[in-house]
């Protein structure tokens, strides 16, 4: 096969499976159903091993050096000067993107095959997946701007298809209330990052990601550090615009309340969807774009901090949860604050390498949580849990290992992640010399110990402490959405019922996730520790992105090795961090596991409120009281009413119904004709 | 006589001909109607094929009008009106839509007129000639005469198969119509004067009052294209609607039976958006670059407006209306960006509209005959009775939202990306940066209409048993949900051919009529 059209196979074979399944798939049994939707997933992964492998014999072009497998498919929008044709390319970036979403999405179809087991619309589910994986690659592949915002609006459609699955629940926090919330918040976003793409077509003249790159890097100062800088126009503008798109998808302050709420979904969503690949979407736009990012310090600036922030706060809400797919869903909203925290700091490749580890560890949790949800009945209240360690030793050994991971403990995948983002964050001089970077590597070392506790709660409540399952339930329901779960009327286990370890489809991928998770940091390692056992530029993964992306301050490769000593500094602090959080973890909980948290926290905030009373409600009332009863009704159909009255009051033939109104009408038109006629015969007895 | 210059007006009076063969058709005995019914319904996909070899044969690559026909038709009194019809890039797409559009209308309201079916027929057969003439003539005056034939049989429809205050939608109708079309009146009087007096050749031509006028020999002073731009702009911007001439419209569709609305929304609207493209921005080029900001700024008001009203409405109908409202300030604003990307979005959003707002409708149709309701706390749930009416109505929907890959993003964006650009307009950026949050707005209402129709579980006992689609059904609204994917997927095959039209239309040097010998010469 020729090299350039495997992009397109990577894109398309999920196409074909959400067609063939979307119109064929009602009368398929589950095993064919799950068999095409796996398949040609898998496909794709294959396809995009065999794109990476060509793209690295390809030579690199341009003076970055970049290499690049190019694919045009066809002219997709072009009037006069503006054009964005649908085509595709990979470079090192999308590359590593197209790699683990494959990957990993082809383990949760397999895991989803056994868990969607016995669900009502199994194709309808499997078809929404496909459909999701298609844009998803759309997204990552896509050459320009506009049609990343086609993959980038697919996924939206496709999670609200997903969350929605389960569409005949009703409530305030179910499933169809929360797919539109995650729908509309996301488009709120979506209306930035589209005024962006028209201003950097404004700016560049074309919205190539290539051109729009080499257009940044042509600008010749980077933006000062002032209010003014976001002026309409700038560098700062873009970045800051696509950036408010980017904390619709990715759910950052103050975009991120669609994501707990999309929990509705079924599990292999949350774990596919909302959280190992569409959130990161937001994440990879930054850096595709960095070079624009990197000529405007004031945004990096505020990206930094956004992601500080939403990864504290929302570490914060994770520590209160009893829900435990409530737990990871927070989890993930503070992962992605560190995956922004990165790109702030100009650290994108650290950004990047975070991506793709958290995918495998919170693609794993997730799953893992499913297996236990469906070994306890559908049950999602960890209250109701504990001691399933005897009863799920897959589950649990594998889940153990992406509580590790997460917590940043030594030599597994997310240590050496997350670790380079707070040594990033440390040294950063992105927004020149100053003590930002202190201020934001404080917040992400918080965060990680906060996020040690919080997981090692979770671990804790789940599997370890003594058996509740039919303890009587808590009655303190205020404000936790348990009942929002996996769509059954009935969940828990009954009297007499033990949970039970989930089939093969199930743990395989729990197995193949937790050896990545363990072990797919190594790819990563940073320069520091790799310098200390004798193992130069150890870092592969960065050194592999870095064509893609932009380079921000000072600090580099040559400046690794100055910073050495601090950088083992500050690893040996953040092990002491995790290890710290997960001993405090174990033990305040195995004495107390159902020790209650601060109400504020466990009522997240309240922002959901907070945005109810200041927005949502005063602009129903708007709209209703003042925009359609008082102008509308009242002032203009007022006036007309008036108008038509005095004229029904002239012509009474036209209260005479049809024959009247007819009648009255032609003659208006004869007598506008007689008008027309008049005038023109007087016109020419004039002349 | 060839096949050009004769197969546009075919596709124009086939219809008008097939209203007078159903009026004569023989009475059944038994009142049976099917018999008309398939009569009118055949006519109109006649029609439509008839109009196939316009869209096939047209060629892209010109400015110029094509199928060209003209005679002269009155000239007697110093009044001089030529039978002048042709179509170009502007008006292509939108003949092809009005043609696809009435067998759909026809076939949507089979079974739900009642009484006085055979009057019905005619009437809808009369429009479609009427709507076909407006897109195609090249003659002031024809057009002025095809405009208003178009709005006797809509006022019609609206005033005698309508619902319950039908008389009193369509005389408002009426009303706000009529002012607009007087004032048109008096503007195609004055331009006709005013061409004779600078030329010495008093001509209704369009193509020959425009190139008059970007050629110079006509120079209107900038005060008097005010005037006239603003007579033209009023008729056509109560017919588009603009806000605040909107409130018509609601009550409009709210009587109206289904296919009332489904070619009211489809076709009816799009004229005012067609007459400022084919008059306004040509003739008036100076008036229209200095009244663009008033013009837009109502534009994009109504754009937040019509969403932010429909959202809140009660009334299935009534949300769609004002709906439109917002979809069509999109199309104000495009026009007068006056840049390629903006006419050329602000086209293809007309038509997307047209196909989506249309599905729109006709969804309604099918749930109203099958509850006799249109409020939409009455629905819920009815994705479990009526699974495949619910993807239908998914994909619509998400057509009317903007969703990539669906008809109605190509035209927003094409908007936002023209009205962003533009240099002619001031605060263009503004303008442009309001518009987009329609993004939103659209999302919210049609989301919250979907969920509250579609999703939950059935809470009325009613709506548990209803029939899912039937097979005419299907066959109404499945080509037009294909065509919002096509026309999502593959705007370009469109875009492509309607180009050189609509750059000529604001491109003020160039001259708008390409083909010289069709020029009639001029006399002495």
């Amino acid at each position: 096969m020729n090299t350039t059209t495997l992009l397109g196979g990577i894109i398309l074979a999920p196409l074909v499976g959400a067609l063939v399944l979307g119109l064929f798939g009602k009368k398929m049994n589950e095993r064919t159903v799950g068999l095409i939707a796996s398949a040609t997933v898998g496909v794709s992964f294959v396809l995009a091993i065999m794109a990476f492998v060509a793209l690295l014999g390809v030579a690199p072009e341009g003076a970055e050096g970049v290499r690049r497998l190019h694919n045009p498919l066809f002219p997709w929008i072009e009037v006069g000067s503006f054009k964005a044709p649908f085509n595709l390319v990979l470079d090192p970036l999308s590359g590593l993107y197209v790699l683990f979403v494959t990957g990993v999405g082809f383990l949760i179809h397999i895991f989803a095959t056994g868990y969607m087991h016995g669900e009502g619309g199994y194709y309808r589910f499997f078809c929404y997946l496909n459909l999701f994986m298609f844009n998803m690659l759309v997204l990552i592949l896509g050459s320009n701007m506009l049609v990343m915002f086609v993959g980038w609006e697919g996924v939206g459609l496709c999670s609200y298809l997903l969350i929605g699955f389960y569409f005949k629940q009703q409530g305030p926090a179910f499933p169809n209330q929360s797919a539109k919330k995650a729908f509309i918040v996301n488009r709120i976003g979506d209306v930035a990052f589209a005024i962006a793409i028209l201003l950097v077509f404004l700016k560049a003249g074309s919205i190539e990601f290539a051109a729009v790159n080499a257009w940044a890097k042509s600008l010749t100062a980077a933006d000062p550090m002032t209010l003014a800088a976001f002026g309409l126009g700038g560098a700062s503008t873009i970045a800051l615009l696509m950036f408010i798109g980017a904390t619709g998808k990715s759910a950052q302050i103050p975009l991120f309340v669609w994501l707990p709420d999309a929990m509705a979904g079924p599990t292999p969503v949350s774990a596919l969807i909302h959280a190992a690949t569409m959130v990161t979407a937001g994440v990879y736009m930054v850096s595709r774009t960095s070079e624009v990012f990197v000529k405007a310090p004031s945004a990096m600036l505020v990206v930094a901090i956004i992601g500080a922030l939403t990864a504290l706060g929302a570490a914060t809400i994770g520590l209160a949860q009893w829900d435990i797919k409530k737990v990871l869903a927070y989890s993930t909203v503070s992962q992605l604050g560190y995956m922004f925290l990165a790109c702030g700091v100009g650290a994108f490749g650290a950004g990047v390498f975070h991506v793709m580890t958290h995918a495998f560890f919170k693609a794993l949790l997730f799953l893992g949580a499913g297996s236990v949800i469906l070994g306890m009945h559908h049950e999602q209240d960890m209250r109701k849990m504990g001691g399933l360690k005897k009863h799920m030793p897959i589950t649990h050994a594998t889940m153990a290992v992406a509580w590790l991971a997460i917590c940043g403990f030594p030599l597994l995948s997310g240590f050496f992640s997350k670790d380079e983002i707070l040594y990033q964050a440390f040294v950063t001089e992105a927004f020149g010399h100053g003590p930002w970077g202190k201020i934001l590597w404080t917040i992400g070392a918080i965060t990680a110990v906060l996020t040690a506790i919080y997981m090692t709660r979770l671990m804790v409540l789940t599997f370890w402490t003594k058996e509740r399952w039919h303890d009587s339930p808590g009655h303190d329901d205020h404000g936790h959405d348990a009942h929002a779960g996996d769509g059954h009327g009935h969940h828990g286990l009954a009297k007499g019922q033990m949970p039970h370890e989930s089939p093969w489809s199930m743990t395989l991928p729990l197995v193949v996730l937790a050896i990545a998770a363990a072990l797919g940091g190594y790819v990563g390692v940073p320069n520091g520790l790799g310098h200390l056992v004798g193992i130069e530029n150890s870092n592969i993964v960065e050194h592999f992105l870095a064509p893609s992306l932009a380079h921000a301050g000072a600090h580099g490769a040559e400046a690794v090795h100055h910073d050495a000593s601090t950088e083992l500094l500050l690893t040996g602090l953040s092990v002491a961090l995790a290890i710290g959080g997960i001993l405090a973890g174990m033990f305040v909980f195995r004495r107390n596991p159902l020790l209650k948290m601060p109400r504020i926290l466990e009522d997240k905030w309240r922002v959901d409120e907070l945005y109810e009373a200041a927005i949502i409600h005063p602009l129903r009332r708007l709209s209703e009281s003042v925009l359609w009863k008082a102008i509308d009704v009242r002032s203009i159909d007022g006036f007309v009413n008036a108008a038509a009255d005095g004229i029904r009051g002239l012509g009474g033939s036209m209260r005479h119904l049809q024959s009247g109104l007819t009648r009255s009408y032609v003659a208006v038109i004869l007598l506008g004709a007689a008008c027309v006629v008049g005038y023109f015969l007087l016109q020419g007895y004039v002349k | 006589m060839t096949f050009e210059n004769t197969i546009l007006t075919l596709v124009m009076f086939v219809p008008l001909l097939g209203a007078l063969l159903v009026a004569l058709y023989g009475r059944s005995a038994d009142g049976n109607t099917d018999g008309i019914k398939k009569l009118a319904i055949g006519i109109s996909v006649v029609t439509f094929i008839l109009s196939l070899p316009l869209a096939v044969l047209f060629d892209g690559r010109t400015a110029g009008y094509q199928f060209v026909a003209r005679a002269l038709w009155i000239d007697a009194a110093g009044l001089r009106v030529d039978y002048h019809v042709g179509i170009d890039g502007l008006s292509i797409w939108l003949v092809m839509l009005t043609t696809l559009i009435t067998p759909i209308a026809l076939l949507a309201s089979y079974t739900a007129i009642g009484k006085r079916v055979r009057e019905y027929l005619v009437l809808m057969l009369i429009l479609e000639t009427g709507m076909i003439g407006v897109f195609c003539a090249l003659d002031m005056f024809l057009f002025y005469l095809f405009w208003e034939v178009m709005l006797i049989p809509m006022y019609l429809i609206i005033g005698v198969w309508g619902g319950e205050r039908r008389i009193y939608a369509a005389i408002k109708f009426v009303l706000y119509t009529m002012i607009g079309s007087l004032l048109m009146l008096a503007a195609i009087i004055s331009l006709y004067l005013m061409h004779g007096k600078a030329t010495g050749f008093y001509t209704f031509d369009i193509p020959l009052v425009t190139q008059s006028i970007s050629s110079g020999m006509l120079m209107i002073p900038i005060d008097a294209q005010r005037w006239l731009f603003g007579a033209f702009a009023l008729a056509f911007l109560i017919k588009v609607p603009l806000f605040p001439f909107h409130t018509w419209l609601p009550d409009a569709h709210v009587e109206a039976p289904t296919a009332g609305s489904v070619i009211l929304a489809s076709v009816l609207l799009k004229m005012g958006t067609y007459g400022l493209m084919r008059f306004n921005v040509p003739m008036f080029y100076e008036a229209s670059i200095q009244l663009a900001p008033i013009i837009c700024v109502f534009a994009v008001f109504g754009i937040v407006y019509g969403a932010l009203v429909a959202m809140v409405q009660p009334d299935f109908k009534k949300l769609v209306a004002y709906s439109s409202v917002s979809h069509l300030g999109f199309c104000v604003l495009g026009i007068f960006s006056l840049t390629s990307q903006g006419m050329q979005g602000s086209l293809f959003q007309m038509l997307a509209h047209g196909l989506s707002t249309g599905a729109l409708f006709l969804i309604i149709g099918m749930i109203y005959e099958r509850r006799h309701t249109r409020q939409i706390s009455e629905f819920g749930g009815l994705a479990t009775p009526m699974p495949q009416f619910s993807t239908l109505f998914m994909i619509t929907m998400f057509a009317s939202v903007g969703l990539p890959l669906l008809c109605g993003f190509v035209g927003e964006i094409l908007v936002l990306i023209g009205t962003f650009t533009s240099t002619t307009l001031e605060g263009a950026k503004w303008f442009a940066a309001v518009a987009a949050t329609a993004m939103v707005w659209s999302a919210v209402y049609m989301l919250w209409l979907y969920q509250r129709v579609v999703m939950g579980d059935v809470t009325n006992p009613e709506n548990a048993k209803l029939p899912d689609l039937n097979l005419r059904e299907k066959v109404v609204l499945v080509p037009l949900v294909v065509l919002m994917i096509v026309m999502g997927v593959y705007p370009v095959y469109f875009t492509k051919r309607s180009q050189p039209a609509l750059d000529a239309a604001i491109q003020k040097t160039a001259p708008v009529l390409t083909r010289k010998a069709e020029a009639p010469a001029r006399k002495p």
